[in-house]
């Protein structure tokens, strides 16, 4: 593997490298004030958009693209909303990012906020990262007292204020439109699209809802340039047309059983093997991997015999999983009982579903029962089906719910039973030796609530 | 014209009409099922019944290219060339998923639910659910709260629409209900402190696609099915709602609304919807009666003075002869009654002194009219049919003449008898004013209670209620909607125009269609009335500017 050194990750380990005098040490600022002077909003705009930079929220969609869907000549307010509620299970580099170099985040969401005509940024931020909270409500203290922020910055007749919003814990505010009614102070419930956020989102008005990782690659993509951010990652592939390509550096948690967890930075496209053998150490205490999960639970299972497929944002949807995601990749060594490891999703998603849509509010907790009887040793075979037919049926995708936190749930879900039913089979098999092969409804066991 | 394509059947829609692919599909005649979606609130797509196919016609080529996924029918709007798939296997299985993960935590307790005959969640059931349960099966559960003082919640009947959770939103902009806790343990509530107690709080029961809110009013009252229902018209205000009267047995048991655009949308205020208890209560007057010894001014100091009960067909002919022989006339014409009533009394009146004093009845008004952040308005006059009662009082030269001249009237000694119709459901009339009509020689009341005027009079008779008329009433905006009866009145109860029906010499049974036509087609401001009355009725400026 190429020696890569690390960017967004640059200020990590050194001391005071969240103060603007580490930050601007280090060249930043410096682009945003040439950028100020010299360029107008178009050029931003035009310069993301040649940098081929993908959101890194997970859904990976075009960063310059999306800020072109706002409207032309719109009298304003437009809005930017950073979405910083990371709360996907695995994932923590925005945590990294916020805690160890906020003013590159902050760099960022100026620039994108230049480029968006946004006056007004929110950083709507996940309740669990205190540090977070503190290190970038530091660092908007110290860009408004450099004139980096407030009325008339440096001059340039634009102007820019950022509000740190704190969340109150619940995933769902991570999906753009539930964060935008969080945002309102209403319950958070993703909204129908369209219309888009771009059209009408936060108080009516355009807005713009952007990654913490993207708003950090905007910082990078101002101070290196297009053609150094083009220069990693993979580029587009030239038989599908629908492909962008995957540039730039990318930011990927490692956790789970290996031997040195933590969030690493390398190039798009780096395989799950290479990033488990070169910086996690490898699979602990010497086992072997049973599954990956490749970017966060809700993307789905890679087996052991997958984990070369490469890790940018077409690689895992090669091996029927949902994407890249947030890049989180969870490995689960070969002891682990992938009903356990698929029991645990369960209990996650029927917690977290918003409960707006039937088939994600009742098919989460379903399927949460359906687990929990089969740990109960009251599995039967025909579980295993229902559990498939959710998993099909539910989310985004195939049309039955609003936002994707169901495809979320489902992906996981059908994942591990079409690469794993036999360890589902003879699990049921072994544990409910007189019932496995019952068809007809159960008697339910004791409610135990997800809450 | 836009085209859309049903099912494969082309229908056509206005230019400009805004329709979503459930009301679209509603013209061909497919009946996409929907939980969540209602026409007169916000769309949230959240129930995903209406889950359907669609894809989208190209003019020129004539080429179909489909959507691959399934969209919500209430969230789609159509336009020309919209294809609207509503058969097709993936949306069957979606609607038997979507049945299925609703009834998993469901009670089904349909026996002792009210809402069972009525109940969405049964019909679709019937009709798009799967035939067996795959669901682990719960012991029963049935937890209810009272949310207000009209509506009991049964939280394990809900399936989060949030139909009432918007109503209360977007209608009344009162906001007393939300949803709390999150996913499958998601309920609705109303705020700590907060019931719910707006004035419009009933609707959110019609709303109730099932069981889970349930009118106190009407709980345990009657299974639906036996409920017999007639399109009405509410008597409560001079606003006039399209009801109807769901009724067993000459008794009613609940009014909810009738949807009609020019009135009231989709909804009744609380006032209307339990506003028809008093046609049952037990102190109506139930019987014609007179004064067993003539006029009695005062009677004899003893409470009302003795009364003899009369036979409705010897009030025909004595009433009409009593009131001949007192001499000058002075009539009051309720606005409870409707425009064939009051025309027909104006009629009688002028039968028996052709120079009759003719006026307005008393009308009742409380507070200011009411106007909801939705639109919905209550009216402060609480009568229905002030504007009719006006215009056929124009046309017997009375124009203009209110209560209050009649009072004065009589008062001034200016009338020899008084028929003072009324009906009105509560005390409208104080011992002073009543007072006023000491001293005339005969004095017809026609009231539903006792009242100071009552027990002055040498003619008692009993007056029907809203649901046991026919007629027109013509509302604050001048739309006249007629109605047909519910339920008959009580046993020696005349309806007002049966009796008029009959002191005019009519032939046959009572025809408030045909008084209606004849009003019409003799009189240019009411010419409206004379041809085929719509369901929503008709707006009479109209017909006169025209």
């Amino acid at each position: 593997m190429q020696p890569f050194k690390p960017v967004l990750l640059e200020a990590v380990g050194l001391p005071d490298g969240h103060t603007i005098a580490s930050y601007k040490s280090r060249g930043g600022y410096a682009p945003l004030e040439k950028t100020l002077a010299e360029k107008q909003p178009v050029d931003v705009v035009e310069m993301v958009k040649a940098s081929g930079l993908r959101g890194r929220g997970g859904a990976g969609f075009s960063t310059g693209l999306k800020w072109t869907f706002l409207p032309k000549d719109h009298p304003g307010p437009i809005y930017l909303c950073v979405n910083a509620d990371e709360s996907e299970p695995g994932t923590f580099n925005n945590r990294i990012l916020m805690e160890d170099d906020p003013h590159q985040v902050i760099e960022g969401i100026i620039l994108s906020s230049f480029a968006t005509r946004a006056s007004t940024a929110y950083i709507y931020l996940r309740y669990e990262y205190p540090h977070s909270w503190h290190r970038l409500q530091g660092a908007i203290d110290e860009a408004y007292a450099a004139g980096y922020l407030g009325t008339n910055i440096r001059g340039t007749g634009f102007s820019l204020d950022i509000y740190l919003h704190r969340g109150a814990a619940a995933y769902i505010c991570g999906e753009e439109t539930g964060l935008i009614e969080s945002l309102e102070g209403k319950r958070a419930w993703p909204r129908i699209k369209p219309p888009f956020p771009a059209i009408e989102g936060l108080f009516r008005k355009p807005t713009v809802v952007n990654n913490i990782e993207t708003m950090a690659c905007v910082a990078q993509i101002a101070r290196r340039g297009v053609e150094w951010f083009k220069s990693i990652g993979v580029p587009a592939d030239p038989n599908n047309p629908r492909d962008p390509g995957s540039y730039g550096p990318k930011l990927y948690c490692l956790s789970g059983h290996v031997e040195k967890p933590g969030c690493y930075e390398a190039p798009l496209g780096i395989t799950a093997r290479e990033l488990i053998d070169h910086f996690g150490g490898g699979v602990w205490k010497g086992r072997k991997a049973k599954a990956v999960i490749p970017g966060g639970i809700s993307m789905g299972l890679m087996t052991e015999s997958e984990l070369d497929t490469p890790l940018d944002f077409a690689g895992p949807g090669k091996v029927g999983c949902l994407g890249l995601g947030t890049a989180a990749v969870v490995v689960i060594d070969d002891q682990t009982s992938i009903v356990d490891f698929l029991h645990n999703s369960a209990r996650f998603f029927a917690h977290e579903s918003c409960g707006q849509c039937t088939p994600c509010r009742e098919g989460t907790s379903w399927s949460l029962r359906i687990l929990e009887r089969i740990r109960a040793g009251k599995g039967r075979l025909k579980d295993l089906d229902i559990l498939l037919e959710l998993g099909q049926t539910m989310g985004m995708m195939p049309g039955s719910t609003i936002c994707g936190l169901a495809d979320g749930a489902a992906w996981p879900m059908k994942n591990a039973i079409k690469k794993f039913r036999g360890e589902f089979e003879d699990y049921i098999k072994r544990t409910n030796p007189s019932g496995w092969m019952v068809t007809d409804p159960v008697p339910a066991l004791p409610i135990v609530g997800a809450h | 014209m836009p085209v859309v394509i049903v099912d494969g059947q082309e229908i056509e829609i206005g230019a400009d009409e805004r329709l979503n692919c459930i009301e679209a599909a509603r013209r061909a005649g497919k009946e996409i099922p929907h939980y969540c979606w209602h026409p007169g609130l916000s769309v949230v797509a959240s129930c995903r019944m209406c889950l359907i196919e669609t894809g989208q016609r190209d003019a020129a080529t004539g080429k179909v290219t489909m959507v691959p996924k399934l969209v919500p029918g209430c969230q789609t709007p159509v336009k020309d060339g919209t294809v609207i798939v509503t058969e097709s296997q993936l949306v069957k299985d979606s609607r038997a998923r979507v049945e299925e993960a609703l009834l998993i935590d469901h009670p089904i307790d349909c026996p002792i639910c009210d809402k069972a005959g009525e109940c969405l969640l049964q019909d679709y059931h019937f009709e798009h659910g799967q035939p067996s349960r795959r669901a682990d099966l719960h012991p029963f559960t049935s937890r209810k709260r009272d949310v207000g003082p009209t509506v009991t919640l049964f939280v394990d009947r809900c399936i989060m629409c949030t139909r009432c959770v918007r109503f209360t939103r977007e209608v009344t902009g009162t906001a007393e209900l939300m949803v709390t806790s999150r996913g499958a343990k998601e309920e609705i509530d109303v705020f700590p402190g907060h019931p719910l107690d707006n004035k419009l709080s009933g609707n959110v029961v019609d709303l109730c696609p099932v069981g889970a809110l349930g009118d106190k009013d009407f709980l345990y009252q009657q299974r639906v099915w036996f409920l017999k229902r007639e399109a009405n018209v509410c008597g409560g205000c001079s606003q006039g709602c399209s009801i109807f009267t769901e009724h067993n047995q000459d008794a009613v048991y609940r009014l909810k609304p009738r949807e009609n655009p020019h009135v009231n949308k989709w909804w009744i205020c609380d006032e209307g919807r339990y506003g028809w208890h008093h046609l049952h209560d037990q102190s109506r007057i139930l019987e014609a009666s007179r004064k067993a010894h003539g006029p009695n001014h005062r009677g004899n100091g003893a409470g009302t003075p003795a009364t003899e009960p009369v036979e409705w067909a010897d009030v025909v002919v004595r009433l009409r002869d009593d009131l001949k022989a007192a001499g000058r006339l002075a009539v009051a014409v309720s606005p409870m009654m409707t425009v064939e009533e009051a025309w027909m009394l104006c009629a009688v009146a002028r039968s028996i002194d052709p120079e009759a004093f003719l006026s307005l009845g008393y009308v009742p008004v409380q507070g200011a009219d009411e106007t909801f952040p939705g639109g919905f308005t209550i009216r402060a006059e609480k009568c229905p049919n002030r504007k009719g009662v006006e215009e056929v009082l124009a046309v017997y030269g009375a124009g203009g003449k209110t209560w209050d001249d009649l009072v004065a009237h009589v008062a001034a000694g200016r009338a020899d008898a008084a028929w003072v119709t009324a009906g009105y459901p509560g005390p409208w009339i104080d011992t002073a004013t009543a007072e006023s009509f000491v001293g005339l020689k005969q004095l017809v009341v026609q009231d539903f209670f006792d009242s100071p005027l009552m027990r002055l009079a040498t003619w008692r008779l009993p007056a029907a209620g809203f649901a046991e008329r026919a007629g027109t009433w013509v509302n604050a905006a001048h739309r006249a909607q007629s109605f047909r009866q519910a339920i008959r009145p009580p046993a020696g109860v005349w309806p007002e125009g049966r009796l008029f029906w009959n002191m005019l010499g009519r032939r046959g049974l009572y025809d408030p269609v045909a008084v209606r036509q004849q009003i019409g087609g003799s009189t240019a401001a009411l010419a409206a009335l004379a041809g085929d009355m719509p369901a929503v009725g008709v707006d009479l400026r109209l017909h006169q500017l025209a």
